[in-house]
C-alpha cells in the first residue's frame, strides 16, 4: 500500500519496479550484479521480524525518555534545593532564669523579644505562653493595666489565662512546655505545645508547680 | 542639510530605518509591520477599537504601568540591598540621602498601587462588554494568570522596606498558608501527608519557620526576577491572542464571528 501510494507521485519514466540507477550502477562497477540486501530497519511490509519498532522509533522513545527524566530530575532537584538543611533561627529550648526571679502576679516580657514568650507566675506556679497571636501571628502586648494581651494587628484580646475573649482571633494563646532544670533554672521548649481547645492545659509540662 | 541627504542615503542609515514618511497605504503599513517596537499594535484599528469608552485604555495604562515599574524598579536596585542587615537602611538612605530617590521609590510604589487598581478595572470591563466570550476564552485565563501575578509582584514588594509593617503584614499574609489544603502544616489533610511547621509550603516560601533573613531575599529575586520575567512572558502571549483573536472586541468584530 505504501509504495503504491508513493508510486503515484512519481512520473512514468520513473515508475519501474526495480530501481534502474542502482541497477545499471552496479552492474557497471562489479561484472556480477550484487543482489539487493534487505535493510534490517525496515522489514518486509506487515511482518515485523525481531524488531518491536523500527530503529527510527526507538531512537525517539529513548531521546524523550531521556529528556523526560532529565526535566522530572532537575525540578525535583529544584524542589528540593528550596528546602535548607540549616536554619539560623533562635533555638526552641531556653533557660529562663531561677523561679525566685519572678514576682508573683506578674506576666514577664523578659523574653519576649528574643523568644517570644510571656512566663507567667502565679501564686501556686508558672506557664509560658507563646506571643503569637493566634489569628495570624502578630505579636499582642501585655497591658498591665487591662490585665489583658491585646494585638495590635487587628484588635485580638487575651485574658492572662491566654484564653481569647475579643477580637478575629480563633482560640487560646498556645503553651510552652515549662520545667525545672537539673540546675534549678525554669526551662522553656517553645516546639512542645499545649492547646486548650485540645484540653492539653492541665497535662503536665503546661505548668510548672512552685511554691516558694 | 546636505550632509544629512548624504547620510540618509547612505546603506548604513537604510539598513536600519527601512521606510520613507511616504503617506501610502502600503508604506504606511510597512512602518509598524518592520518595526520591533511598533509592530505591538495592529496595522490597522478599526473605529470601534479608538473609542475609549469601550475599552477605558485601562489594558494599556496597565502596561505602561508595568515598564514604570521595571524601569524606577531597576534603578532602585542599585542601592538596596536585600539583607536584613541593610535593607531598611538603604531604603532610608534612598530617602534622605539619594538624589532622586524618594522620587524614584515614590514612583515604584504609586505605580505598584495604582497597577493593581488598573488591572482589576480592566478585568473588570473585560466582563462589562462580554469580551470574555468565544473566541477570547483563552485570552482571559491568561488575564487572570497576568492578575495573580501583579498581586503577587505586589506582595512580595511589600516585604522589601524590612520595616515593621512589612514584616508583620507578610507574617500575616504567609500565615494563611499554613491552613493550605494537602500542603500545609494546619491544612486540611496536611498533618497527614507529614505536613510539618518545616517542610510545608509557608516554609519554601519563608525558607524558614519564620519570616526572617533568608525571606526577604527570598521575596527579593521572586520581585525582581522571577514574577517580572514570567509576567513579561505572559503578557506577550496576552497581547498577541488579542490580535489574532481579531483585535480588540466590538460591534463590528462581533459580526465577524
Ligand atoms: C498585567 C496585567 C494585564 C495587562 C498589562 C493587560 C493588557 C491588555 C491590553 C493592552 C489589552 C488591549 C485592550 C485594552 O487595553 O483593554 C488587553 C485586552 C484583554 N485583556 Fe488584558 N491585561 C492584563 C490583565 C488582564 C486580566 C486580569 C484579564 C481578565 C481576567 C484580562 C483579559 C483581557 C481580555 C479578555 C482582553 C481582550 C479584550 C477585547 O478584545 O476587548 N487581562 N489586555
Ligand atoms: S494577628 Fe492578632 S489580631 Fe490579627
Amino acid at each position: 500500500m505504501a509504495d503504491q501510494a508513493k508510486n503515484d507521485t512519481v512520473s512514468p519514466a520513473e515508475n519501474r519496479s526495480t530501481p534502474i540507477l542502482q541497477k545499471e550502477v552496479a552492474s557497471q562497477i562489479s561484472p556480477t550484479p550484487l543482489p539487493r540486501k534487505p535493510k534490517q530497519d525496515r522489514p518486509p511490509d506487515q511482518d515485523p521480524g525481531i524488531w518491536r519498532m523500527s530503529r527510527r522509533s526507538l531512537l525517539s522513545v529513548a531521546g524523550w525518555m531521556g529528556f523526560l527524566g532529565f526535566i522530572v530530575v532537575s525540578t525535583v532537584g529544584a524542589l528540593r534545593y528550596m528546602f535548607p538543611r540549616v536554619l539560623f533561627e533562635p533555638p526552641t529550648k531556653f533557660k529562663a532564669g531561677f523561679p525566685q526571679d519572678f514576682v508573683i502576679g506578674e506576666v514577664s516580657e523578659k523574653y519576649k523579644d528574643e523568644k517570644r514568650v510571656w512566663i507567667v507566675r502565679q501564686r501556686d506556679g508558672f506557664y509560658a505562653l507563646i506571643s503569637i497571636c493566634t489569628h495570624l501571628g502578630c505579636t499582642p502586648r501585655w497591658l498591665p493595666g487591662d490585665d489583658k494581651f491585646k494585638c495590635p494587628c487587628h484588635g485580638s484580646g487575651f485574658y492572662r489565662s491566654g484564653v481569647n475573649f475579643e477580637g478575629p482571633a480563633p482560640r487560646p494563646l498556645e503553651r510552652a512546655s515549662i520545667a525545672l532544670a537539673d540546675d534549678g533554672q525554669i526551662e522553656i521548649d517553645r516546639s512542645i505545645k499545649y492547646l486548650y481547645e485540645k484540653n492539653e492545659w492541665g497535662r503536665p509540662g503546661s505548668f510548672l508547680p512552685f511554691i516558694g | 542639510m546636505a550632509l544629512m541627504e548624504k547620510f540618509k542615503k547612505s546603506e548604513f542609515y537604510k539598513s536600519i530605518f527601512r521606510h520613507s514618511y511616504q503617506d501610502t497605504q502600503r508604506n504606511r503599513a510597512l512602518q509598524i509591520v518592520d518595526n520591533v517596537f511598533l509592530h505591538l499594535h495592529p496595522v490597522r484599528v478599526p473605529r470601534h477599537a479608538t473609542n475609549i469608552g469601550f475599552t477605558w485604555g485601562m489594558g494599556g495604562i496597565t502596561f505602561l504601568l508595568f515598564l514604570v515599574l521595571t524601569i524606577t524598579g531597576v534603578i532602585l536596585m542599585f542601592y538596596y540591598r536585600p539583607t536584613a542587615q541593610f535593607a531598611y537602611e538603604d531604603m532610608k538612605y534612598l530617602m534622605n540621602d539619594v538624589p532622586f530617590g524618594p522620587l524614584m521609590r515614590n514612583m515604584h510604589r504609586w505605580a505598584a498601587h495604582a497597577m493593581v487598581l488598573t488591572v482589576m478595572l480592566h478585568m473588570f470591563r473585560v466582563f462589562l462588554t462580554g469580551s470574555y466570550k468565544p473566541p477570547r476564552q483563552f485570552n482571559w485565563m491568561v488575564g487572570v494568570i497576568l492578575l495573580v501575578l501583579t498581586l503577587l509582584l505586589s506582595f512580595s514588594g511589600y516585604l522589601l522596606p524590612w520595616d515593621q509593617l512589612a514584616i508583620w503584614a507578610v507574617t500575616v499574609g504567609t500565615n494563611m498558608a499554613r491552613a493550605t489544603p494537602l500542603l500545609g502544616h494546619e491544612g486540611p489533610f496536611g498533618p497527614e501527608l507529614g505536613m510539618r511547621i518545616n517542610n510545608d509550603v509557608r516554609f519554601v516560601l519563608l525558607g524558614g519557620t519564620e519570616v526572617g533573613p533568608p525571606t526577604l531575599l527570598r521575596f527579593y529575586v521572586g520581585h525582581c526576577i522571577f514574577l517580572p520575567l514570567i509576567a513579561a512572558i505572559f503578557m506577550a502571549v496576552h497581547f498577541w491572542r488579542v490580535r489574532k483573536d481579531g483585535g480588540i472586541s466590538g460591534p463590528e468584530s462581533r459580526k465577524n464571528f
